[in-house]
């Protein structure tokens, strides 16, 4: 009985990996051929981009606000302080401002695409749109892949910015630090490595975000019940992902650009 | 009953071929989780033919529907819409030949977060149509339904019965060479019932549009059978005595199997039980 229980969850897991790989692929290789849906992507790079906005700028702002106030006492026994610009600005670029702003949008945008889609399946939107001959995933899906990618990338750098911005806030107003010295430290130690590490990041998460939202929203069953479900699965798996994912590219970038 | 004009004779459907049906299910077989949903279905539809079919509640005839736009795939069997075999196309074949072809959902199935003039112009606008001829089609299109007051309008202001006769307009704007109506008058009044059946009914006197429409409500099956739509008068009016559409007839599902297929005098002269209990 158990060994059932345990094939037909293996099964389930290979079965839906396959689907989403599928699924995922299909919508990606849709930006390359026509029909494209601009003002569709144009309604999602909206929704995504300037909707996301004001809660990346405010993650982003206090994350770097935290990060220069817990740096700052450990480099202070140091003797080292001066160094909170340096710290802050290669740690936001380099892994915060990525990942963090990926999760944000990931809670904010994954969750709508997959109720919002699940609720078009639950009340046969989708086959309806399939029956008036346009293709769901080149018209709801791709679109909002595309959107996210691209927008997910400027997020992150609104978010580098005002982190960096907000360990100055802390470190110039609560430490009474220099700010010239906070920005040259943050500016100087920057290199084309850690600028193109917290720029590719982001295309792999935007990727994810919108795919996995997208995913579970299409496959959503069970009425209203369902697109709860979906929305659930949506936001834990895209965030994993997100992390797990920056794992691996951090690794893989690393290696290829080692830390000047 | 306004007599509208957007389906005028010229741009009014022509069968493609006289005798060709235009759909054709042969030895059809579904089934998802158990037992099948459908078994070893095969009818036709012919041009200018109205199909009603009927059934108990869950027995597969919002799945044959669905079968028949390729929307789901059967387990095996044939089916022929338009003359295309549709088993054996991909999904993106199959989209040009969908929008040949018109669907009405069982809930309607409007998108919420359009108005009725996007709902209705959905197609129109995606082949971007000009909009001030989506504007005129859609007008027309809505004043068949009786509906022209609605076209700026969200379908969450509407009530089910306006929905279902948007999703008619949606439909039929693009002067479909099949429509399927997914029980149209299910959980309506009678009087909006009415007013649906009446649609239906001068879709297929007007433009002759073959159809195949799923209904369990026996009085809406009688109705478009034994009434015609006078375009003169404006609305529909009965047959004749003894009289029945002889384009309209009858298809009966029980237990995943087609159980009859013929003419209402057959239909209600049968000697299969079920069919009897059903009407009685």
């Amino acid at each position: 009985m158990a060994t059932n229980r345990i094939d037909r969850t293996a099964k389930d897991i290979v079965f839906t990996v396959q689907e989403y790989s599928l699924f995922a692929w299909q919508a990606f290789a849709n930006l390359f051929s026509p029909p494209r849906y601009w003002t569709d992507f144009m309604v999602q790079a909206d929704i995504v981009g300037v909707g996301s906005a004001a809660i990346v700028l405010l993650s982003g702002f206090f994350t770097g606000g935290v990060l220069a106030l817990q740096s700052s006492a450990t480099l202070a026994q140091f003797g080292a302080t001066a160094v909170t610009g340096r710290f802050v600005s290669i740690t936001m670029i380099r892994e915060l401002g990525p990942v963090l702003t990926g999760i944000m949008v990931a809670g904010r945008n994954a969750s709508s695409m997959a109720s919002e889609l699940g609720s078009m399946v639950v009340t046969e939107q989708i086959d309806a749109m399939r029956a008036l001959g346009v293709d769901p995933l080149r018209k709801l899906v791709t679109p909002r892949i595309g959107a996210t990618i691209i927008m997910l990338m400027f997020l992150t750098i609104v978010a580098d910015a005002c982190g960096i911005f907000g360990g100055a806030a802390v470190t110039v107003f609560m430490n009474g630090q220099d700010a010239t010295q906070y920005f040259s430290e943050a500016y100087e130690f920057l290199h084309y490595p850690d600028i193109i590490q917290g720029m590719v990041k982001p295309l792999f998460s935007g990727y994810i975000i919108a795919s996995i939202g997208c995913f579970y929203g299409m496959r959503t069953y069970g009425g209203t019940e369902g697109v709860g479900r979906s929305t659930i699965q949506a936001v834990v798996t895209a965030s994993v992902l997100i992390i797990f994912v920056d794992f691996l590219l951090t690794q893989v970038l690393l290696t290829l650009m080692p830390p000047l | 009953m306004s007599n509208a004009s957007f389906l005028s004779p010229a741009r009014c459907p022509e069968p493609s071929d006289g005798g060709t049906p235009v759909i054709a299910f042969s030895n059809v077989y579904i089934s998802f989780v158990g037992p099948a949903v459908l078994a070893d279905l095969s009818f036709t539809v012919a041009p200018q033919e109205t199909r009603i079919l009927l059934g108990p509640a869950g027995v597969g005839k919002s799945v044959l529907l669905k079968l028949a736009m390729g929307l789901l795939r059967p387990s095996h069997g044939s089916i022929r819409l338009l003359g295309d075999e549709v088993t054996a196309m991909t999904e993106r074949q199959l989209f040009p030949l969908r929008a040949r072809t018109g669907m009405v959902f069982q809930e309607s199935a409007l998108f919420d977060s359009l108005s009725v003039r996007d709902n209705v112009a959905y197609q129109l606008i995606q082949e971007r149509v000009p909009d001030l001829e989506v504007d005129e089609r859609v007008h027309e299109a809505l004043r068949f339904v009786e509906l022209e007051h609605t076209f700026a309008m969200f379908p969450g202001d509407l009530s089910g019965g306006m929905k279902r006769r948007v999703a008619i307009a949606r439909a039929l704007i693009r002067q479909p060479e099949l429509i399927l109506y997914d029980s149209p008058t299910g959980g309506l009044d009678p009087v909006t019932s009415t007013t649906i059946i009446e649609l239906v009914m001068k879709q297929r006197d007007v433009y002759r549009t073959p159809s195949i429409m799923v209904t369990h409500r026996l009085q809406d099956a009688f109705m478009l059978c034994t009434h015609r739509f006078d375009t003169t008068a404006g609305h529909m009016v009965p047959l004749p005595e003894g009289e029945t559409d002889p384009n309209t007839t009858f298809l009966m599902l029980d237990q995943g199997r087609m159980i009859f297929d013929g003419s209402l005098h057959e239909l209600l002269h049968t000697d299969n039980a079920f069919v009897r209990e059903f009407l009685e």
